[in-house]
């Protein structure tokens, strides 16, 4: 008994379609069994919002009089630089970006309290910001200076274009080294204090279809409040990673790279974030429904907290130094349970990514199915899978040979 | 009926060198934990206690620090949180030294009990979003 995406939009469209969340499902086939629940349930929603570092946001602000071309000139959003390395007004604002004069890491740690992350914010909240540009000026582009607020309602364009977003899974982080550390993954006590985690695990999009059988090109998703797409597979992509039976993988391996409209976006769902002693980035809400086309897809997103595992990675130097290495594998019923042990030793564990927040995604996007508002969409092109050969590659260094004519005094 | 309260004390310069704090045990039979303190000549010195005690010990003891020329503060006041920006992600759980924070395992979403909280900012500046502020 197999169903088609066509079948289930024309349900939703009746209002007749039957809508869970990746939490829901789990009781209805533990009572119903996988058979039974394959044919009554057609859509599984999902979500996840966390720190998503590989985020950002296309601007068009439209041309000036007389007209500036900011592409190879220098653009700022509040003092964070955007990047214009593109043609006359479209500039990229990137999550991770800081203003030049932030001070950094050189009051250890550093506080990093606005980014480009937090220009994002308020450029969805409403928030006038400053634009300022200096650029050279050309005979068609004659102006070099540009001060003044913009507004995303009144901007050409605003689309989030995240190169990687929405893990499909995460390491759990540890620290080995003598001394405290400021990481991504939060702060980590020395000598096994303690262990952070990042994912929405049972909730968590692409752990919901570890194969990527429904989750491709062409995707409707909920993206930071309003409605996105998969625009391809994320960067570092990884789908040949360990494996459990149940197909979910055992560290970090699929990614999404996603694209939306930021006019339609709300600020609750893309907040700018900073990292003590790391940096500033952009937390993002995500939300992908599953159509339950057939019982293995239905299986996948019954998948349990503890049945998903992750490897326990040492950043107080392992990870600094891009050494493999897991120091254990724990699943995400005992991270949230809030206790694990690591080599002997009992640590608390806690979370950065809410799955309070993932929970009321997958909530929101099963009442936007529900009222015949969002339908599904089947995907283009599938992300590449076992079978393609992805692997992820850490940089081979060469060294730089100059030639005599390069050569400078 | 015994209460335990957290305070936080305000020592003008001139009283420092004073010993003021250790009568709270000696003459009011009450516990106290110092959970923070700076105390320098010259300057103001505050200390932030945990105290236990009798509740007529414990005015009496506090009524002893005014009339000395100690400005009592109660703590718990002092660290706030914006519910409009918390994200419930748990990070300020993970540096929290006391039960003031933790995840709700049913709502999966971080609870704050001000009657725990010692003052000690770590959440302050580790939130992401700066949920957590800092009011006097």
């Amino acid at each position: 008994m197999a169903k088609t995406y066509a079948e289930i939009n024309e349900k939703i469209k009746k209002g007749q379609a039957v809508i869970v969340t990746a939490e829901e499902i789990i009781d209805i086939v533990e009572d119903k069994g996988i058979k039974k629940a394959a044919q009554e349930v057609d859509v599984v929603t999902t979500g996840t919002f966390g720190p998503m570092c590989s985020s950002g946001a296309f601007l068009n602000f439209g041309h000036t009089q007389p007209r500036i071309k900011i592409g190879g000139g220098h653009a700022y959003l509040n003092n964070v630089p955007a990047y214009a390395g593109l043609a006359a007004v479209d500039v990229y604002i990137g999550a991770t970006a800081i203003p030049d004069d932030d001070p950094r890491n050189k009051v250890y740690p550093g506080e990093f309290e606005y980014g480009g992350g937090h220009v994002i914010e308020e450029l969805v909240a409403g928030k006038d910001v400053r634009l300022e540009v200096s650029s050279y000026g050309t005979d068609c582009y004659p102006r070099r200076k540009l001060e003044t607020l913009v507004n995303i309602k009144d901007i050409n364009e605003a689309v989030l274009f995240s190169p990687r977003n929405a893990y499909q899974n995460y390491n759990c982080a540890v620290n080995l080294a003598e001394r405290i550390i400021y990481t991504y993954m939060g702060v980590l006590q020395p000598n096994l204090g303690n262990a952070t985690f990042c994912s929405a695990a049972q909730l968590s999009p692409l752990l919901n279809d570890p194969l990527y059988r429904t989750i491709g090109i062409g995707t409707k998703i909920f993206l930071g409040g309003g409605t996105g797409f998969v625009a391809w597979h994320g960067t570092q992509h990884n789908p040949a990673v360990k494996r459990k039976d149940n197909e979910t993988p055992q560290a970090g391996a699929g990614t999404l790279a996603v694209i939306g409209d930021l006019k339609q976006m709300k600020p609750a769902w893309l907040r700018g974030s900073s990292f003590l002693g790391y940096g500033a980035t952009l937390t993002v809400g995500i939300g992908v429904p599953i159509p339950i086309l057939d019982e293995e897809i239905c299986r996948n997103t019954a998948v349990r907290n503890r049945d998903i595992w992750t490897q326990v990675v040492d950043y107080g130097k392992n990870y600094p130094n891009n050494i493999a290495g897991s120091l254990g594998e724990v699943n995400y019923e005992q991270l949230f349970n809030g206790e694990i042990e690591v080599q002997g030793k009992k640590l608390a564990a806690t979370p950065l990514s809410s799955y309070a927040k993932a929970r009321e995604i997958a909530g929101i996007l099963k009442t936007w199915i529900k009222k015949g508002e969002f339908t599904l969409t089947e995907p283009v092109q599938t992300l590449p899978g076992l079978e393609s050969g992805a692997t992820v590659k850490s940089l081979r260094e060469r060294p730089i040979k100059q030639s005599k004519s390069e050569r400078r005094d | 009926m015994i209460v335990s309260r957290k305070i936080i004390l305000h020592f003008p310069k001139d009283m420092v060198e004073q010993p003021l704090v250790s009568r709270l045990a000696k003459d009011f039979d009450l516990e106290f934990n110092i959970l923070k303190a700076s105390v320098t000549p010259n300057e103001e010195g505050i200390m932030h206690l945990a105290i236990k005690g009798e509740k007529g010990n414990y005015s009496k003891g506090v009524e002893y620090l005014t009339k000395a020329g100690v400005k009592v503060q109660q703590m718990g006041q002092e660290i706030k949180r914006n519910d409009d920006r918390c994200t419930h992600c748990g990070l300020c759980v993970s540096v929290c030294p006391t039960p003031a924070l933790v995840i709700d395992k049913k709502t999966r979403e971080v609870v704050f009990d001000s009657g725990h909280c010692v003052a000690c900012e770590m959440c302050v500046r580790v939130c992401p979003v700066k949920a957590m502020e800092i009011r006097f």
